[in-house]
């Protein structure tokens, strides 16, 4: 029997759909666009004489998966650092969930959740110890429940007991996304989630997040260097380079109005210019910093 | 904030429990130490009419209580950089006092682990009893652990901020002290520029306390209060210099550095 993607993945999307094929951001059924989750306005991070943010402003409606995009040093690890508290911003405002991240960042930490391809769960724990440990963190009294789900969901009940120094790097990064999900955060920051995983593995973990985030109606932000993954996945993406946002706008919209035959080719054109340089388009200023 | 900080702690005992390396850390050396102190104050006491053999197993005890309290702070974050796994703990809605409860509990747990340990073996090969110290014993076993808390904080923002190339302080730091703080022998045999410095450490009263107490079976009250005084004195300032050290910390964006260094 041929392989059909999404075949194999009973808690991914409906037999024969791919995650390409789910339905984007939506808006509500009202149709009014909901206060934004994160609210980011002219935000700036000097270290030094370097400008490694400069004057960003972008928001992330609920229940929308936001790409951001730019090569290494354009200012997107920064920014992430900055919308999750850790580093302190030189100026410019940060809203989570409608609170200030300097001033209530605990209150925003117990709503979101990070994961990243580049940090891992401490490798001399088992896969129930570090997950137990989280949970507690995060509050949860009684989580057994909840770990067991989690592992379900991303196939690796198999490793509850394994120590995590033993687990393959694909059953670390499906992990690393449970415990990124124990305190089902309204929020989740993915970095690079997908790196260095096979193309199986990848995909699985895909559908399984975007599951997820259909359920939940979790907004999401998400950085890759994969371009197809981010045209499949992300309602909206924002390019970034010299810590500056250069470009603004759905995977679709930012090709047509760039004519650009892929997200690959306008990465690469801003990655090398640091701005837009097409041949058949004129930089294109910022889309407005508002939700879509 | 009891069931986060329970479970830093939880953290910190599994990971004594599936690492023989890290258990180690609290028995092997420590043992070994009162092996070889043990034996060399043995030989010194048939040369000695003085008898040095119970101030220098004393004061090896004492020390290795002050050793594991400020190392149990700081190898807790050290212990996050190796394994990649500070930026999850920061990451959570964890404050930074339950950071510090935490591995000051971790302190405690290691400290006494250590201490009765090194007492039992004391008075199993060399027939010297630390509960000579008498009343005292308490009271100085605790100014050791706010010491160690003090120092521990200090090492722990040096750390978070100079990354790993700070890492031989979390191990260097306590020796720095440690001739100054008359462990082995009365503080009067120091150079008087060198007394002075040391009297400006917790440490030394505690450690001429115990001697003290192990003379005359007494407690010095005034050694007591001045080291709880200068106890108090270095909690409140290491807790303030590791306050303004982790805000330059996030001013830098050190901490997603340390985190995937």
């Amino acid at each position: 029997m041929p392989f059909e993607p999404g075949e194999w993945a009973p808690l991914g999307p409906a037999p024969g759909m791919v995650y390409s094929r789910f339905p984007k951001h939506r808006r509500g059924e009202t149709g009014v666009p909901a206060a934004p989750v994160i609210d980011v306005t002219d935000l700036t991070k000097r270290f030094g004489d370097l400008l490694a943010v400069d004057r960003v402003s972008f928001a992330l409606a609920p229940g929308e998966i936001l790409g951001l995009l730019g090569a290494n040093g354009a200012g997107k690890t920064t920014t992430l650092q900055l919308v999750l508290g850790l580093t302190a911003p030189t100026s410019g405002r940060i809203r989570v969930l409608g609170m200030d991240i300097e001033k209530k960042r605990r209150a925003v930490l117990q709503r979101v959740n990070f994961s990243s391809a580049y940090i891992s769960l401490p490798t001399n724990l088992t896969a129930w110890e570090n997950l137990l440990v989280f949970s507690r963190l995060y509050g949860l009294r009684r989580a057994r429940a909840k770990i067991l789900g989690l592992l379900e969901r991303f196939e690796i009940p198999h490793v509850l007991n394994r120590v995590v120094g033993s687990l393959s790097s694909g059953q670390i990064t499906r992990l690393n996304l449970c415990k990124a999900l124990l305190n089902d955060p309204e929020v989740l920051f993915l970095d690079e989630p997908t790196a260095s995983l096979d193309p199986d593995i990848a995909e699985k973990v895909r559908c399984t997040l975007l599951d997820i985030q259909h359920e939940r109606h979790l907004s999401i932000i998400w950085t890759s260097h994969n371009m197809q993954e981010i045209t499949n996945l992300c309602d909206r993406v924002i390019f970034l380079a010299r810590g500056r946002v250069v470009l603004e706008g759905g995977p679709q919209e930012i090709l047509d109005r760039t004519r650009a035959d892929s997200l690959d080719e306008v990465f690469i054109s801003v990655a090398r210019s640091g701005n837009l340089h097409l041949p058949a388009v004129e930089a294109t200023a910022p889309a407005s910093a508002g939700i879509p | 904030m009891w069931l986060r900080v329970s479970a830093l702690v939880l953290r910190y005992l599994f990971l004594y429990r599936r690492s023989l390396a890290r258990a180690g850390e609290i028995v092997f050396w420590p043992v070994m130490e009162l092996l070889v102190w043990g034996f060399l104050t043995t030989y010194l006491d048939e040369l000695s009419p003085k008898k040095p053999m119970v101030y220098l197993l004393g004061g090896l005890i004492f020390w290795d209580v002050l050793y594991r309290s400020q190392q149990a702070i700081t190898l807790a974050v050290t212990e996050e950089i190796w394994v990649k796994n500070l930026l999850n703990i920061f990451l959570a809605p964890v404050s930074i006092f339950e950071l510090m409860l935490a591995t000051c509990i971790m302190g405690i747990i290691k400290s006494l682990l250590t201490g009765v340990l090194l007492s039992v073996l004391a008075l199993l090969f060399y027939t010297f009893n630390i509960l000579d110290v008498g009343l005292a014993l308490v009271p100085f076993l605790i100014c050791l652990l706010l010491f160690g808390w003090a120092m521990g904080m200090c090492t722990m923002a040096l750390v978070l901020r100079f990354g790993q190339a700070a890492e031989a302080l979390v191990w260097g730091v306590p020796f720095l002290i440690q001739p100054i703080s008359a462990v082995f022998y009365p503080v009067a045999v120091l150079p008087p520029w060198l007394q002075v410095i040391a009297k400006l450490l917790p440490s030394t009263y505690v450690f001429e306390g115990m001697r003290t107490a192990l003379d005359t079976g007494e407690v010095s009250l005034s050694l007591l209060g001045l080291a709880l005084l200068l106890n108090l004195i270095y909690l409140v300032g290491a807790a303030a210099y590791f306050g303004w050290m982790f805000a330059r910390v996030r001013e830098k964006g050190g901490l997603t550095r340390l985190g995937m260094e």
